[in-house]
């Protein structure tokens, strides 16, 4: 008994700190990662597309939020393409083509993710046919009266 | 009634086949790697300064001399990268030409990580802002491609390369000098 809380203690500890794989580096953030740029509606359009690139050190994170030193390098992308006059548009197609789908919060229709467009759809016209329905048969109802 | 009776199974058989969609995916192992778009395609343009003192940098020129090649992406403070120094021991060992990129790293400290772990690299390029790991489809250290003499991405390998998998690596390389 001892020996399976002492088994079931390592593990909990294991699960509370789980091995750093992603040690950091000693590097100064890139220049742009952290800096704005001078044009605020650059700046905008930049904000704008980093809130919808996924971080690929921490995948549940946009790179605007992620403080990893590779969201960081990522943002400093964005922002001197954005500088450069590329268009976000551009600047995702550019990612995507390294990265596939994974990198873009921004689902597009595929074979994989159809259904995601469809079921909606399919959905609200089920519905609408059956509101439908019921109403024409009220009113069938009151006209038997 | 009968209608009602109909629906109620339907619902049944819906809310089975959401339950069963669960199981399904739920015992799928779980895999966050992010493979790269670029395999098969020519390497980008760059131009990497040399990190190490007595090394050449790396640029893209470099990878179409055609001789195909082992690109390793690796930092010194990237603690996979030390385990995965015996398997590159290894494949140079085996004849492979293995060349570096060494990301967000000072040179010290690389200096410090080759003295200690082994240095298997033929070059060694600095990319301070890890824009040729992006360009490339990297999503992480360390991570191998393979390039063919022509410059061509041939096969990425995610993560440390452990024992096992180094006649498969040997086999690409391999094929890439073909």
């Amino acid at each position: 008994m001892k020996a399976l809380i002492a088994i079931g203690m390592v593990m909990m500890a294991f699960c509370a700190f789980p091995l750093s794989v992603f040690a950091q580096d000693n590097m100064p953030p890139a220049p742009y990662a952290y800096r704005q740029l001078d044009d605020p509606q650059q700046e905008r359009k930049a904000r704008e597309l980093m809130e919808t690139l996924r971080c690929l050190t921490c995948q549940s994170q946009s790179i605007a939020d992620s403080d990893a030193p590779m969201a960081g390098d990522m943002r400093h992308q964005v922002r001197t393409r954005i500088a450069a006059g590329q268009e976000p548009a551009q600047i995702r197609q550019w990612l995507m083509d390294r990265y596939g789908d994974y990198i873009s919060y921004t689902p597009r229709v595929n074979s994989v993710t159809w259904p995601l467009f469809a079921i909606p759809a399919i959905v609200l016209l089920l519905a609408g046919l059956a509101v439908w329905r019921r109403i024409g048969r009220r009113q069938n109802y009151k006209g038997d009266e | 009634m009968r209608n009602l009776r109909i629906g109620l199974w339907a619902l049944v058989a819906v809310v089975i086949g959401l339950f069963a969609l669960f199981a399904i995916q739920l015992s799928r192992p779980k895999d966050d790697s992010v493979e790269s778009r670029m395999i098969g395609k020519p390497v980008p343009e760059f131009a990497l300064k040399p990190i190490v003192a007595g090394r050449p940098g790396l640029t893209s020129a470099d990878l179409k001399d055609g001789q195909p090649k082992l690109l390793n992406i690796f930092a010194s403070w990237c603690v996979p990268c030390a385990a995965e120094a015996p398997q590159l021991a290894e494949l140079e060992a085996h004849g492979a030409d293995i060349v570096g990129v060494a990301i967000r790293d000072r040179p010290e400290d690389v200096a410090r990580f080759l003295d200690f772990y082994g240095d298997p690299y033929s070059r060694i390029g600095g990319d301070d802002l890890s824009e040729v790991q992006i360009d490339i489809g990297s999503s992480g250290v360390p991570e191998t491609f393979i390039v063919d003499g022509k410059g061509t991405i041939r096969y990425q390998h995610i993560g440390d390369i452990r024992e096992d998998d180094v006649p498969l690596l040997l086999q690409k390389l391999n094929e890439a000098a073909k």
